[in-house]
C-alpha cells in the first residue's frame, strides 16, 4: 500500500483531477484505509473551494479615480497623435 | 457604480479598443478592476504598491493594446503584466528577507500534518462576510511570496499551471510542489478556526 507521505505527494494532482486512473485508483484505495489522510485530503479540498468561492472587494474609489484621470490622460494624447 | 455588462463579446470589446474606441477599453477594465487590484494586493501585501501596480497594470496594456495578439485572453495578458509589476515592487522591498522567487526550501518538513481535524460542516456560516476575509488573507498573508505567489495565481485567480509557470517565469515543477506547499499550510491555518467544535475532535486518533 502506498504511504501516507507517497499519498500527500500526489494530494494536489488528485484534488484537481489530473492524476492519471491507475494512480487515482492507488490514492482512492489509500484513502479509504487511512483516515488522518482522510482528514487532511477533506479539509485541503475545502481550503480551496473557500478561496475559489471569495468574489474580490471593491476598488477603492480614490485609487479608481486616479486611474481613470491617468488613463484619461493617455487617451487625449493617443487622440491627438 | 453598475455592474460592468457583459452584454459585449470581449473579442468584440478588443477589436474596437485596438481600433481607438476608449469606451471598449474602459468596460475591460470594470471587467477585470476587482481581480487585478486583488492579485496585487495578494503578492505584494502592501496596499500602497498595490495601488501602483493595479495603475501600471492598465496603463500598460493600454499603452501596449497593438502588441496584444489574442491568440491568449485579455484576463490571461492583463495578468501576467500586473504579476511582473508585483514581482519588481517585492524585490524593491530589501527589508523582506524571502523575496527570491528561486530559492529552493525543500526538506519536506513543512509537509507533515500537524493539525489534523474535521471541519464543521459549513465553517464559513460561523463567521460573518467580514471575519471570513480577515481569516483568509491573514492565512494567505503568512505564507512565504514564493508560495503565495503560485497560490495566488492558481487557486485564488484560477490560472492553469502553465499560465502560472509562465507569469512567474518558474518551471511546471516548481509551480507543482509550491502550490501544494502552499495549500498544506494554509490547510494547517484554516484549521484552527474551522475545525468541529465540541464533539469528538480527536475522532481519528
Amino acid at each position: 500500500m502506498l504511504s501516507c507521505k507517497d499519498f500527500l505527494k500526489e494530494l494536489s494532482e488528485y484534488l484537481d483531477a489530473s492524476a492519471t486512473p491507475a494512480n487515482k485508483a492507488e490514492l482512492d484505495q489509500h484513502l479509504k484505509q487511512c483516515p488522518d489522510c482522510w482528514v487532511v485530503a477533506d479539509t485541503t479540498k475545502k481550503t480551496i473551494q473557500v478561496y475559489r468561492g471569495t468574489e474580490p472587494r471593491a476598488v477603492p474609489d480614490s485609487l479608481r479615480l486616479r486611474l481613470l484621470a491617468a488613463l484619461e490622460a493617455r487617451m487625449k494624447a493617443r487622440r491627438t497623435q | 457604480m453598475a455592474e460592468p455588462s457583459e452584454v459585449f463579446d470581449e473579442g468584440d470589446l478588443i477589436a474596437r479598443a485596438k481600433a481607438g474606441d476608449d469606451t471598449a477599453f474602459t468596460e475591460l477594465l470594470s471587467r477585470y478592476e476587482r481581480k487585478i487590484y486583488r492579485l496585487a494586493k495578494n503578492i505584494t501585501q502592501n496596499d500602497e504598491d498595490a495601488e501602483d501596480v493595479m495603475q501600471e497594470a492598465f496603463l500598460k496594456a493600454y499603452s501596449h493594446l497593438d502588441s496584444f495578439q489574442g491568440n491568449s485572453k485579455f484576463y490571461t495578458w492583463i495578468v501576467r503584466i500586473a504579476v511582473n509589476e508585483s514581482l519588481m515592487k517585492l524585490r524593491k522591498r530589501k527589508s523582506d528577507k524571502l523575496v527570491s522567487l528561486d530559492e529552493q526550501v525543500d526538506t519536506g518538513e513543512d509537509m507533515v500534518p500537524r493539525e489534523i481535524a474535521v471541519w464543521e460542516d459549513n465553517p464559513e456560516a460561523q463567521y460573518s462576510q467580514e471575519e471570513l476575509r480577515g481569516i483568509l488573507d491573514k492565512s494567505v498573508e503568512s505564507l512565504a511570496p514564493i508560495f503565495r505567489s503560485v497560490f495566488v495565481l492558481r487557486d485564488i485567480e484560477d490560472l492553469s499551471t502553465e499560465e502560472t509557470a509562465e507569469a512567474l517565469g518558474i518551471s511546471i515543477p516548481a509551480v507543482k510542489s509550491r502550490l501544494l506547499r502552499a495549500r498544506l499550510q494554509l490547510r494547517e491555518r484554516l484549521t484552527r478556526f474551522f475545525r468541529r467544535k465540541g464533539g469528538n475532535v480527536l475522532a481519528f486518533l
